[in-house]
Order: C-alpha cells, then sequence, then structure tokens
C-alpha cells in the first residue's frame, strides 16, 4: 500500500491503538523549554512521579524569557534547572549556551528523518523539516511524553503543496510561507500534516525548509514535513557521520521516509512563485495576506528580526545585505535576536553583528521574548511592530500592539524606509 | 469526573486564539489559580468586557469556528478550569487546543455550523445541561429549549471519565 511520510512513521511509532483511529506513538525527542514544562515537572512529583522515561530523549532549554527578568521568570528557569540536573538531562542549555528551541536543537544534529518528536511548544512542527513527524502539544501531552514517552494521535490526514517555478528577487521562504497560508486558511489544515514539495523546495537550506515548516501551525497544520534528501544529509553529516559509510548510504536510507508514489493526500496544492511578490500580513491573522505592494507606506515604531521562524544565520545575512551602509529611520527602532549561540558567533564573525549595529539595530541575546510580547521588545499600546516572526494576533507582541508579519529583506527595507518598504526597491550589498 | 452544564457565555467569533484567552505576559505563572482573573482578557469582541461580573457565572463557552488556535499553551483551558468553565462548544477546534481540554477532563464539543448557529439563537441567556453517556446536551432559554447531538471519540470520552491523559495514561504505558 502507498504510504505518505506521516503514515509510515505512524506505523513504525506505534505503541497502541486504545479505541478506533487513536494512535498511541512511541516519542524518539521530548522537548522541554521554562514556560510549559515547569507544571508538568511540578505535578509529576505532587503525584510522586518525578521519573523521565529516557534522560537522553529528552532535551531542555531555557529560552523564552532569557536572562530571567524578574522573581516568576527566574523561578520558572530554576524549576527546569533543577530538574534536568537530577534527572541527569545532558542536553540542557542554560543562560550563555541557550537559544530559541526550534532553532537551537536542529543545529545540535537532534532531529533525524523518521523521528517523532513533540514539545510544549505549538512551533514544534518546524522539525518536520528533516522528514520527522514533529508536533506542538500542550504541557499534560508533555507530562505524559517525560513519563511514559509516548503520545496519542489521530491518524493526520495529508495536504501536498507543490512549490513551482524560479524563485524572484527579494523573495523568500517566508513569503512563500505566507502565500500557503492565504491559501489555506488559519484552519484549513486543522488534523493534517503539510508535505511541501517541488523544485523550490529542493532547491531551498535547511534554514529555508525550517522557515516553511515552522508556520505550518498557523495553517492549522499538526507538522510540516519536508522528504529528507541531500540537503538533509550535508545538514546531519557532522552528527550522523559514524553511521553511514558514506553520504549516499545516509541517503538510500532517509529515502525508505519519502512519501510512496500513488498515496492519498487529502489535497494538492500547487504554487508557481515565478511571479510572486514579496508578502506581508495585515489584520490580526496569519492568513490576512497581501503582496508588499499594498502595504507600502504602512507606519511602524518597531521592526523585530529574529524568532523561530528567521532568527537563523540565512536570515540575518538576508537582512544584512540591505542593511549594509545604511541607517536605519529615525522613527523607528530596530532589534535583532540571533536565534542561538551559534547564529550569534557566526553572524559576528561575517561582520553581519557590526552592520546591524551600525545601521541602529539594537542586538539581543537569543531568545524568544519579544515574539511573544514577553520580553526585550515588548510593544506598547498602539504601537506597530514590522516582525519576521509567525504570529499577528492582536496583542501577540504587547497589549493592544500590532504585528505585521514579513521576510527578514522586508523587515530590513522597512526599517530604512521607516514603513513598510519592498526590498526589491533597494540595491543590496555583497557581504 | 467534573461537572458538565450551567449558563452559557456565547463569544460570536471564529478563530480566538489561545493568546486572546490568556496572554502571553501570565505564562510566568505556575499556579493555575493566579491566572483567573485573566480569562479572556485580550479577546478582540465588540462589546466584551472580560471582567464583567456576569461572566463570573458562566460554566459553558459556545463560539464559532477554529476555537482555541495558535499557541500550544494549555493555560488556556486551566483559566477555563479555574473559572469553573469546563466546556467548549464549537464548530471547529484547533487541534491542540481540543486535546488539551480532552487532556484535563473537559470537553471540547463540536456542533455543526448548523447547530450552532441554532444554538446562538439562545444567546440572550442560555443554559445548557449535559446528557454525557448519551451524547447530549440540551440548551434553555426564553425561546424554549432544543437538545443536540454530538460525537466525541471513545478516546476523549475515556479521558474525561478517567479525569484526563495523565490518569489515563499512567494506568495503561
Amino acid at each position: 500500500m502507498a504510504l505518505t511520510i506521516a503514515e509510515k512513521i505512524f506505523a513504525s511509532h506505534l505503541r497502541d491503538e486504545p479505541f478506533p483511529g487513536t494512535k498511541v506513538l512511541g516519542i524518539d525527542v521530548v522537548m522541554c523549554h521554562e514556560i510549559t514544562t515547569p507544571v508538568a515537572i511540578n505535578d509529576l512529583v505532587a503525584r510522586g512521579k518525578d521519573r523521565v522515561f529516557d534522560a537522553g530523549r529528552i532535551k531542555a532549554v531555557i529560552d523564552h524569557v532569557t536572562p530571567s527578568k524578574d522573581t516568576k521568570t527566574a523561578q520558572q528557569a530554576k524549576i527546569l534547572r533543577d530538574w534536568a540536573r537530577r534527572h541527569h538531562i545532558k542536553d540542557f542549555f542554560d543562560v550563555g549556551r541557550n537559544g530559541v528551541c526550534h532553532a537551537l536543537f536542529p543545529e545540535q544534529g537532534f532531529i533525524r528523518p523518521g523521528y517523532t518528536v513533540i514539545m510544549g511548544d505549538s512551533h514544534t512542527c518546524t522539525h518536520g523539516a528533516f522528514g520527522a513527524f514533529a508536533a506542538g502539544v500542550g504541557t499534560t501531552d508533555l507530562e505524559v511524553g517525560i513519563l511514559k514517552g509516548v503520545c496519542a494521535f489521530r491518524q493526520p490526514k495529508t495536504i501536498r503543496i507543490n512549490i513551482n517555478g524560479s524563485v524572484p528577487e527579494g523573495v523568500y521562504a517566508k513569503d512563500i510561507i505566507l502565500r500557503v497560508i492565504k491559501e489555506l486558511t488559519v484552519k484549513g489544515a486543522t488534523d493534517c500534516v503539510i508535505e511541501f514539495h517541488g523544485d523550490v523546495v529542493k532547491g531551498m537550506s535547511m534554514e529555508s525548509r525550517m522557515t516553511l515548516c515552522n508556520m505550518a501551525i498557523e495553517a492549522g497544520g499538526t507538522s510540516g514535513i519536508c522528504m529528507p534528501d541531500e540537503v538533509t544529509v550535508d545538514y546531519l553529516w557532522e552528527f550522523i557521520a559514524p553511521e553511514y559509510k558514506d553520504k549516499t548510504v545516509a541517503l538510500n536510507s532517509f529515502k525508505q521516509w519519502w512519501s510512496d508514489e500513488g498515496c492519498e493526500y487529502a489535497r494538492v496544492l500547487d504554487i508557481d512563485v515565478s511571479a510572486m511578490p514579496p508578502q506581508v500580513t495585515y489584520g490580526f491573522k496569519p492568513d490576512e495576506v497581501k503582496d508588499v505592494t499594498e502595504m507600502e507606506g504602512t507606519p511602524v515604531d518597531q521592526i523585530y528580526i529574529g524568532s523561530c521562524t528567521n532568527g537563523r544565520i540565512e536570515d540575518l545575512r538576508i537582512a544584512a545585505q540591505y542593511l549594509k551602509g545604511r541607517q536605519i529611520a529615525p522613527t523607528v527602532r530596530g532589534i535583532v535576536s540571533p536565534a542561538t549561540p551559534k547564529v550569534f558567533r557566526q553572524a559576528d564573525a561575517e561582520g553581519i553583528i557590526k552592520i546591524f549595529m551600525d545601521s541602529g539595530f539594537c542586538v539581543t541575546n537569543p531568545t524568544c521574548g519579544a515574539c511573544l510580547g514577553m520580553s526585550t521588545g515588548v510593544l506598547a499600546p498602539g504601537e506597530v511592530c514590522a516582525s519576521t516572526t509567525n504570529r499577528n494576533f492582536y496583542g501577540r507582541m504587547g497589549k493592544g500592539g500590532v504585528v505585521h508579519l514579513m521576510s527578514p529583506a522586508v523587515a530590513a527595507a522597512t526599517a530604512i524606509a521607516g514603513s513598510i518598504a519592498d526590498p526589491r526597491k533597494f540595491s543590496k550589498e555583497v557581504i | 469526573m467534573k461537572t458538565f452544564g450551567g449558563k452559557v457565555l456565547f463569544l460570536d467569533r471564529s478563530d480566538i486564539n489561545t493568546d486572546e484567552i490568556i496572554p502571553a505576559k501570565y505564562l510566568t505563572e505556575i499556579s493555575k489559580e493566579a491566572l483567573k482573573p485573566h480569562m479572556l482578557e485580550d479577546l478582540k469582541l465588540e462589546g466584551f468586557d472580560p471582567h464583567a461580573a456576569s461572566i463570573r457565572e458562566k460554566r459553558v463557552i459556545a463560539a464559532r469556528s477554529n476555537f482555541g488556535c495558535g499557541s500550544s499553551r494549555e493555560h488556556a483551558p486551566w483559566v477555563f478550569e479555574v473559572n469553573d468553565i469546563n466546556v467548549v462548544i464549537a464548530s471547529g477546534f484547533a487541534r491542540i487546543f481540543r486535546q488539551n481540554m480532552f487532556n484535563c477532563g473537559m470537553l471540547a464539543i463540536e456542533l455543526s455550523e448548523k447547530d450552532i448557529e441554532a444554538l446562538f439563537e439562545h444567546s440572550g441567556g442560555a443554559e445548557i445541561t449535559f446528557d454525557f453517556e448519551a451524547d447530549k446536551l440540551t440548551v434553555s432559554s426564553a425561546k424554549g429549549s432544543r437538545t443536540f447531538a454530538y460525537q466525541i471519540s471513545e478516546f476523549d470520552k475515556a479521558l474525561v471519565k478517567a479525569g484526563g491523559w495523565v490518569e489515563f495514561a499512567d494506568s495503561k504505558y
């Protein structure tokens, strides 16, 4: 029988089917951060079940508010830290070594094709870029994951998106995923996984594929998924080299997960990007998307470049190409958060940090903070942020604040212009 | 098992996200009780006052489609739970929110858009009673009463009976 990648992963991880349609899967990686995990930890302690199913399969990071900003966030960090220590969780990332979970964990080589991954964070779907089934869950699912290494799902349907054409100047993965969400709507992929196919995806770096998969949840999707290929092998090679004779052997092994010819899709959507301009959101839902040309001149107060969507080295490079030798408008403030210490160091080595600072940007440590209005860039009521993040919900980045989602290129052009701007009208400097 | 039913809070909107249900700035709380005053604080709905005294009497929420989209935060079901609201009825739910409700032993009831429309006809002031075993709910208001049949999966029903997923999983895995 022809199967999708998600169906193959479900079949290979099935532990139990307590009722028809309910699949209890074994979980390969359980990821934890300091916002959604402490309540699970406290509950396990209260139940007298302060145990972990496998310390080697649990990864933990303090990333949402870091360094801690007040007593409450310091307590959350401490609960996670103390728990990681007493259970000998080796892969725990504290202040100085920490970064945005969905950028940090892939960079550490924790994700492999065919894996099941859960985390108490909706953007866990990012890790599907490696050919994994990766789903955001709540604290109770996380708690059971920590204790038992299992999680229950309905068998998801699959939506296949074919992205083809030649990518125009100034258009990036973020523009493409915004267009996909516009097509699917914010509920169009509920209880589905989204497979990304096509020449454009094949030509993408792992960073860009993570940007695509990251926003699957904004269409309601359980996981985004890309087929693992040469690009995946190259990215993971430093971690998997001891397991395979050479890259060809690794690739052939990864191909076992590919969706079969003739498998069943709930929907197939073809997108040709050849004539697509950069995309920007209006309104308060991620499917409210327009061409940048319709949004030009919209005033903004703050520009934010970072997050699990667009805080990786590729994103910083894209923005820096526009910012080099230029100043951001005096009426706006710019904030950039390299998503991990590795990204920060790399940006520093390439002169990108200097470009940002010379242009007038504030460079923060790696953190999720501003994206959800928790720290390092909270908006005042009525303020507007041009942001490379993933949610434009009303008040998301601060009560009464407005968010426009966009690529790092549009964000950089907007910073220079002081209002939403089309990057295609700006020259780029090689960096 | 939790108790289900009572006065209904009608929220006439689709795509109500979890940031609106409980803003991220309160996610620094590690006790569910501390969330209590902040339920629906950022809901964008004309004429809605999250601090109105009448809201404290509500035991059921009714809304349109894609309820609970966005963040995975279980703080959304928790803020309902500590306000004694154990049921949300909508014409559709975001996956994570729906699972979080059942994982806490609470009910996320999906009705057709037509039935939701009929339910909203009672929005002047209504109460809902549940026949959990029969998968039926009855709404009563000045406009009369009407019974709706609904479907929840066997698994979700078992979670509600067990008191939640931790209890269910702990006895089985």
